[in-house]
């Protein structure tokens, strides 16, 4: 099987063009990157039915060598159908996303930076179990000597400083992610969907 | 005429089904009509498809009369029959409680009309992955499930969901792009894509190029599976989709993955070459996706974090490449469709009756309403492994067949799938105590909607929207079906597990499938090419 060296080195050069793309943060360009390892795919298919030949469409004086092998093109058509589909899909999101935020880039992860931010200390799970030796316990310590109660008292209270305001209401700047999560019923969507 | 020759139907039904959905897209009360109908029907040939092999014996259908290698071919056996009955019940339900949701809110979660078309063409993308018997077809099954779930992960186009939604998309499309990669490079190598055909080619090839399709392979399904270390983008993305969606996918599209991969190991790769590595990944997956569950608060992506981890355990059953092993797997995946499934959608229902899906910000449910309490604490001990539910069996059928194996990395996984299982109970206890368990009182930033007097459970006003049912009927039957399923499988695991047992000693014999394709005078290559291949 003779291969065609100018189809692989192209074949190289947009697998290494679109693997750089597709490490960036602009999704431009990521999308830029996807089309080029679609792309250079499709130039492998057609590498893997070997050279060149007839079209393969049936003739009785012409031996089966000679023919391409026709399965490869198959192949290809469908998977360049796929990534058109694919492609609009993602220009599509791309467009949605610099019309939410205003910039051509992936956003990072909100939960993400709360759970990484989360103290290692949970006041529910972690704080000692304070012994109780009076007869009749009237209060209980936490583990800062502070008093825990079932009512919250000032100093309990979350602290006021960062927040937000969402519709009509302040909420503080922790829970302002969580507010925004779909499914909320705080969040209304728009005529579109979108958040209004 | 043989049921099994129906079985292009699983896929054309419901492309079908989406056709109509599509042009009924102004009257939606038809449109519910005709995709429950469209998913039913198809639910009740996948069903005597199960029926037709139950005893074993496998079915081929050459689409339009091309003979293989050069046609698709569509196989049936026990285990693609029993995938399609189990995600098609599951679809139903997820469906059910979709239209439920959208019924009792107006449909002003999303341009809803939308939704009906397009999961109708994820189930047929999932059908037709199972059923293929071609890996380019597979392929295709795979783009079609794909590109649904693009549309229904970004459905209404909100920040949240089109941020999952492009790391989303980005992961798939390399998986795509790898796994057509790796089908080039089969083509490349052997001239065929038809499995059956495969499975004997390959063997012919020398080690070193069987080894690099294998690993090839592996890769680009333990990304669609999220097998550790490829499993990051899974948490990240599906949490922000709608509560239906989310639950189908969790249930539905990594097993799709793992569907793949154990064709991979059992048809077209037999043998032990990477056993050791499967199983260091299996270990991986479990632990480190059950610690990652373990510090979220949100439940959804608590969820997602166990999903993860308990692919661990089907990788496990796989990578041991006995009949036990095999069988436990397949009677896990289809224990953990079920009930990872139902955990989503009883999530969904939680944000609709607490306000929120964070466990900080819930208290009290229990007492508000028992029946979620329910919903959710039975698929959370089955999730858990805890007697008598399916989970504690097919891990108990794990369990065993790794003692059977008895090599020193075999027990460590018996040793991490049992702290897996009790890492996920401390999990969803957590999940239990906080959310149904404490005093409303003790919430962080409650939603109003939990402190209100419990005069009706059942209706409430919140946030300007009077009125809102908050577990309409259909919601909570759907998950009340999902969760008796799930129970059912205990009921029935006797069958069941005879069932999975015989389909994967069938699965490893090989000879079955390769002759149901290519007819019945082919010669089936020695098994598992113990001489040769692996160590």
């Amino acid at each position: 099987m003779s291969v065609n060296l100018t189809l692989l080195t192209v074949m190289g050069a947009l697998y290494a063009c679109g693997i750089y793309l597709i490490l960036e943060r602009s999704l431009t360009r990521v999308l830029l990157g996807l089309m080029l390892l679609a792309n250079a795919t499709n130039l492998l298919i057609l590498a893997t039915g070997g050279y060149a030949g007839l079209a393969p469409l049936y003739n009785k004086d012409t031996g089966a060598q000679e023919y391409s092998d026709p399965l490869p093109q198959a192949l290809i058509l469908t998977s360049i159908v796929i990534s058109f589909a694919v492609t609009a899909f993602m220009l599509g999101i791309i467009y949605r996303t610099w019309v939410l935020a205003r910039q051509d880039e992936i956003q990072d992860d909100i939960e993400d930076l709360r759970v990484a931010e989360t103290p290692r200390f949970d006041a529910e799970d972690d704080a000692p179990i304070p012994a109780e030796t009076s007869e009749f316990p009237l209060t209980m310590l936490g583990g800062d000597g502070r008093t825990v109660s079932d009512h919250p008292t000032a100093a309990d209270a979350p602290d006021e400083t960062g927040s937000v305001t969402a519709g009509a209401k302040k909420i503080p700047a922790s829970d302002a992610a969580a507010e925004e999560q779909p499914g909320s019923r705080n969040v209304t969507p728009g005529p579109e969907g979108g958040v209004k | 005429m043989n049921i099994a020759s129906f079985a292009p139907l699983a896929v054309v039904l419901p492309i079908l089904g989406a056709a109509l959905a599509f042009l009924l897209i102004r009257h939606s009360r038809a449109q519910r009509a005709v995709s429950i109908g469209v998913l039913s029907l198809t639910l009740l040939l996948e069903c005597l498809l199960l029926a037709s092999v139950w005893d074993g014996g496998t079915a081929a259908v050459h689409i339009g009369g091309w003979l293989p290698p050069w046609g698709i071919t569509m196989v049936v056996d026990q285990f693609s029959s029993l995938m399609l009955v189990v995600s098609s019940a599951i679809s139903l339900a997820v469906l059910v409680y979709a239209t439920g949701q959208g019924m009792a809110d107006g449909d002003q979660d999303a341009p809803v009309s939308i939704f009906h078309p397009t999961y109708l063409i994820l189930v047929a993308g999932v059908s037709n992955a199972f059923l293929s018997g071609d890996l380019f077809n597979l392929y295709v099954g795979f783009e079609i499930l794909l590109t649904a779930s693009y549309v229904l992960m970004t459905l209404g186009g909100t920040g949240p969901r089109i941020r999952a939604g492009v790391t989303y998309v980005v992961v798939s499309v390399v998986s795509s792009v790898l796994f057509l990669i790796s089908i080039a490079m089969v083509y490349g190598a052997t001239g065929t894509v038809n499995m059956a055909d495969l499975a004997i080619k390959l063997a012919d090839l020398d080690e070193g190029t069987r080894t690099l399709l294998h690993v090839m392979l592996l890769v680009a399904f333990g990304i669609k599976a999220a097998v550790f270390p490829l499993s990051f983008w899974l948490p990240d993305s599906y949490p922000t989709a709608p509560a239906p969606v989310t639950a189908v996918f969790a249930g539905l599209l990594t097993k799709v993955g793992v569907y793949a991969m154990v064709r991979t190991e059992t048809l077209l790769f037999p043998g032990d070459g990477l056993n050791t590595p499967l199983m260091v990944a299996a270990l991986l997956t479990m632990v480190v996706g059950i610690l990652g569950a373990l510090a979220q608060s949100d439940i959804k992506r608590l969820l997602s974090f166990t999903l993860v981890s308990h692919i661990g355990y089907m990788v496990f059953g796989l990578a041991m490449s006995s009949v036990a092993g095999l069988g436990a797997a397949v009677f896990y995946v289809a224990h953990h469709i079920t009930i990872q499934t139902s955990l989503f959608l009883v999530t969904g229902l939680i944000e609709r009756r607490g306000g929120s899906s964070s466990v900080d910000r819930l208290a009290g449910l229990a007492k508000l309403s028992p029946i979620l309490a329910l919903l959710f604490f039975i698929p959370a001990m089955n999730l858990a492994g805890i007697p008598p539910f399916s989970g504690f069996l097919g891990k108990v059928g794990l369990i065993q067949a790794g003692i059977e194996l008895g090599t020193p990395l075999a027990y460590a996984l018996v040793i991490g799938g049992v702290v897996t299982s009790l890492l996920t109970l401390l999990a969803v206890a957590r999940v239990w105590n906080r959310a149904f368990w404490r005093k409303p009182s003790d919430a962080e930033h409650p939603d109003p909607v939990l402190l209100a007097e419990p005069e009706d459970s059942d209706t409430g006003s919140r946030a300007g929207r009077k009125n809102v049912t908050l577990l309409p009927r259909t919601m909570v039957g759907s998950t009340l079906g999902l969760v008796v399923l799930g129970v059912s499988l205990t009921v029935f695991a006797g069958p069941l597990f005879t069932l999975s047992d015989q389909a994967a000693h069938e699965m490893l014999d090989r000879s079955a499938y390769i002759q149901a394709v290519l007819g019945e005078d082919t010669q089936v290559p020695p098994l598992a090419l113990k001489d040769g291949g692996g160590k």
